[in-house]
């Protein structure tokens, strides 16, 4: 079993969503994330997806999505260099001046931005890659236990030029 | 020139040289069916069950290589075309099925008859649209025809709103279809050709397993050339019998869970498995640790997906059957693999797939049917009925056999045969049903009776949900829970032994046979099979129904039991 990466090229229409991921849902293919967005060209959809599977099983979801009518391309990006990153919204509630100064502290070591707070609570903004993402909610999970709300928005990626992030 | 969507929806179907359409008119499909009205070009076939419907059409392209015309409307109508769909899609039938859909105003609204037939349907289709503007019907329905009938062929379905049936727009009708996702592979990779005819040529003991994929790309003649020159045995799956004769030197039977002795034998010794146009379902490969466990195999498929899914694959080759298998010839020779040969030879003068009986049995009744039809489309139902059929049909180049081998849906034969006596007026057509299956879709003797269709229906009645009673019988201590086509409220509980006093069965299917205006006959005795089939064969006018009484505890022999590998079968049963 292994994360794999996949970028699909979609016709933008109607339905197209709820047939990849009906497919995931009615073989039992094991979808993590998913994102889906217009391209420069208005008439595709491209989707960042990611799942967990074996090489088989990955084999066979390459062949069946290629297999739609409505799928264009399917690039696989499970070991390609790209760029990936996913937006991610964490509420921490209930702070005390405590607390407050030790996020502002946290959001000066770590690559995240403070968007808004008010005298209870701050809202943090974090633009990294999934791996990133999990360490961090690691970290104020265990400093502000039950206090937390999470939004993740799974990776988008793009393939490197130069450099690779993932 | 402005026309309705309705209107361009007729001349669409001329557009696409539509003969036949199999249509059930309702509130949402009015307009296309006011549409057809006066057309002479096409038949509109007016069934009497949805599901009857979408089966017939079914059996129209399985038997004529056309596409299947499906029209219906929606909610109720749209949804009992859900079992058809999934029974044509899972054996690559060519199906284009409209349905009539509320204006798209009212798309969301709980409207009246409104059903999501898209979604419903998204899963067991090949291809799924609703039309949201006029201006794209007749893209659409070009778009619906060539992906039907394309690549490895499915259904479409095309949900047609009110609002765009009646909308005014342009008469047009494209010339061509371009679709980026959807480029049906028309080539064949002569590297893997190569590698494959090597290991062919190399074998000791190989073997052809061929699937229904060769049928449907038509490469009968040439999958036969391609045995003759390498003079390599041939094992079909139920859905690839009479790709090349059944009576061939080199035919061997079979392979699967009711497969022949032979070719389940064959199968688990050979040491090159060349497979055309299988998907390797379960039904035929058992416990696959084990299949083919010694072989190299070579798969050819028009499905990429079908390739190394159930089994590991040495030499892939996607492509169409015909193609390949005309390339596969340019590099075939004779095999030196007499012993290999004369070896299967044996197994199967040893374990013939027989029923060594005496009385009116299942085989004789499907050799009686071989000897009185020549030319002859014959559909099955499913059950023991079915693999009978597939066991005893002497099938080749003029005698085919439609059966739901990916879906096996009860209820598929009598309407299918329907289908298929439309489409080849010329050709007799038999059913083999069961007496519960046939049951399932018995109102279509209305449609056969009104078209004067003169379909042979043989029921095999042995008052059982016979295959199920089989299992409970072997695998579940005669529990027969709920098959008992016999059972009354009288009866009591827990029967597992049929008895001469079992209540009568119902219905008569004689008399109901003739309240339609069909003809019946019950045969009980083995002297009287050839005469009733020779009185249906020359009943030209009305079906005629022959209801044959079997043994009531007959099983379908050889199997193979569950989770087993395919060559530990079961030969004969116990009481025989
Ligand atoms: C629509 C549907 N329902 C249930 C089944 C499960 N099933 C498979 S064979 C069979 C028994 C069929 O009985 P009958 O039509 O009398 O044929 P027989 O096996 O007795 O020849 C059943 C219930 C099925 N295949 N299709
Ligand atoms: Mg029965």
């Amino acid at each position: 079993m292994k994360k794999r990466w996949l970028c699909l090229f979609v016709e933008n229409e109607i339905g197209v969503l709820a047939g990849i991921s009906g497919l995931f849902s009615g073989k039992s293919y094991n979808l993590g994330s998913l994102t889906a967005g217009v391209t420069e060209d208005r008439t595709i959809s491209r989707i960042t997806m990611s799942l967990t599977s074996d090489d088989r099983t990955f084999e066979q979801v390459k062949k069946q999505l290629n297999r739609r009518v409505e799928v264009i391309k399917v690039v696989d990006y499970t070991d390609v260099a790209i760029h990936m990153k996913e937006l991610m919204f964490i509420k921490v509630s209930g702070c005390s001046a405590k607390d407050m100064e030790e996020i502002f502290r946290i959001s000066q070591i770590f690559d995240i931005t403070v968007m808004d707070y008010n005298r209870d609570a701050v809202l943090i903004e974090s633009v990294n890659t999934e791996n990133y993402n999990n360490d961090l909610i690691a970290l104020l999970g265990k400093c502000f236990a039950n206090r937390i709300e999470i939004v993740r928005g799974g990776s988008v990626a793009v393939e490197a030029l130069s450099i690779t992030d993932r | 020139m402005d026309i309705t969507g309705a209107e361009l929806f007729v001349k669409a179907l001329k557009e696409e040289q539509v003969d036949t359409l199999f249509a059930y008119p309702g509130g949402q499909a009015i307009d296309l069916f006011d549409a057809l009205y006066g057309e002479d070009d096409i038949n509109v076939i007016l069934p009497r069950h949805e599901q009857g419907l979408v089966h017939a059409a079914d059996g129209y392209a399985r038997s004529t290589g056309k596409v299947g015309v499906c029209l219906v409307t929606s909610g109720p109508g749209a949804t009992n075309l859900v079992t058809g769909i999934a029974t044509a899609n899972y054996d690559s039938v060519p199906l284009v099925c409209f349905t009539g859909q509320v204006p798209t105003g009212l798309i969301g609204n709980d409207a009246f008859q409104e059903v999501d037939i898209v979604g419903i349907t998204r899963s067991i289709c090949k291809y799924a649209v609703t039309v949201y503007k006029r201006e794209d019907l007749a893209g659409i329905v070009k778009k619906a025809f060539y992906i039907a009938k394309t690549g490895k062929p499915g259904v479409v379905v095309v949900d047609l709103p009110k609002d765009i049936q009646r909308e005014y727009g342009s008469d047009g009708y494209p010339e061509k279809v371009e679709i980026r996702g959807y480029k049906p592979d028309c080539s064949v990779h002569t590297g893997q050709i190569k590698k494959a005819m090597e290991l062919l040529n190399h074998a000791q003991r190989p073997v052809f397993l061929i699937g229904g994929g060769v049928k449907i790309s038509r490469a009968n003649k040439e999958m036969l050339k391609l045995a003759e020159i390498t003079g390599v045995p041939v094992i079909t799956t139920i859905m690839g019998k009479g790709a090349i004769p059944a009576v061939h030197d080199l035919y061997v039977g079979n392979i699967g869970i009711h497969g022949s002795y032979a070719a389940n034998t064959a199968i688990s010794k050979c040491d090159v498995l060349f497979s055309i146009g299988t998907r390797f379902n379960d039904r035929i490969t058992g416990k696959t640790e084990q299949f083919a466990s010694g072989a190299s195999i070579i798969h050819v498929d028009i499905d990429a997906a079908s390739i190394s899914r159930n089994i590991a694959v040495d030499v892939p080759i996607v492509a169409d059957a015909k193609m390949a298998i005309d390339k596969l010839i340019e590099k075939a020779k004779p095999l030196d693999i007499k012993a290999w040969v004369e070896q299967i030879g044996e197994w199967k003068k040893q374990y013939p797939v027989t029923m060594k009986k005496d009385g009116m049995t299942p085989e004789k009744i499907i050799q009686a049917v071989n000897r009185t039809f020549d030319n002859a489309v014959i559909t099955t139902d499913v059950g023991q009925n079915q693999l009978w059929a597939t066991q005893f049909l002497d099938l080749n180049e003029r005698k085919q056999m439609l059966t739901s081998g990916g879906l096996g849906t009860m209820g598929y034969g009598f309407p299918a045969a329907i289908g298929a006596q439309i489409g080849n007026p010329e050709t007799d057509v038999v059913v083999i049903s069961g007496d519960g299956g046939m049951q399932m879709n018995i109102q279509e003797m209305a449609t056969a009776i009104v078209y004067e269709l003169p379909i042979t229906i043989c029921i095999l009645n042995n008052g059982y949900l016979g295959n199920v009673r089989q299992w409970q019988e072997m695998f579940f201590d005669r529990r027969y829970s709920s098959t008992c086509m016999r059972y009354r409220k009288s009866c009591i509980a827990n029967c597992n032994t049929p008895t001469e006093c079992c209540p009568q069965y119902t219905p008569d299917f004689i008399k109901l046979a003739e309240s339609y205006g069909a003809k019946g006959i019950r045969v009980t005795d083995e002297k009287e099979i050839m005469p009733a089939l020779e009185t249906a064969k020359n009943n030209r006018k009305v079906p005629t129904v022959i209801e044959f009484i079997i043994d009531r505890e007959e099983n379908v022999m050889p199997i193979v039991p569950p989770t087993n590998a395919l060559n530990n079968m079961i030969l004969e049963s116990e009481d025989s």
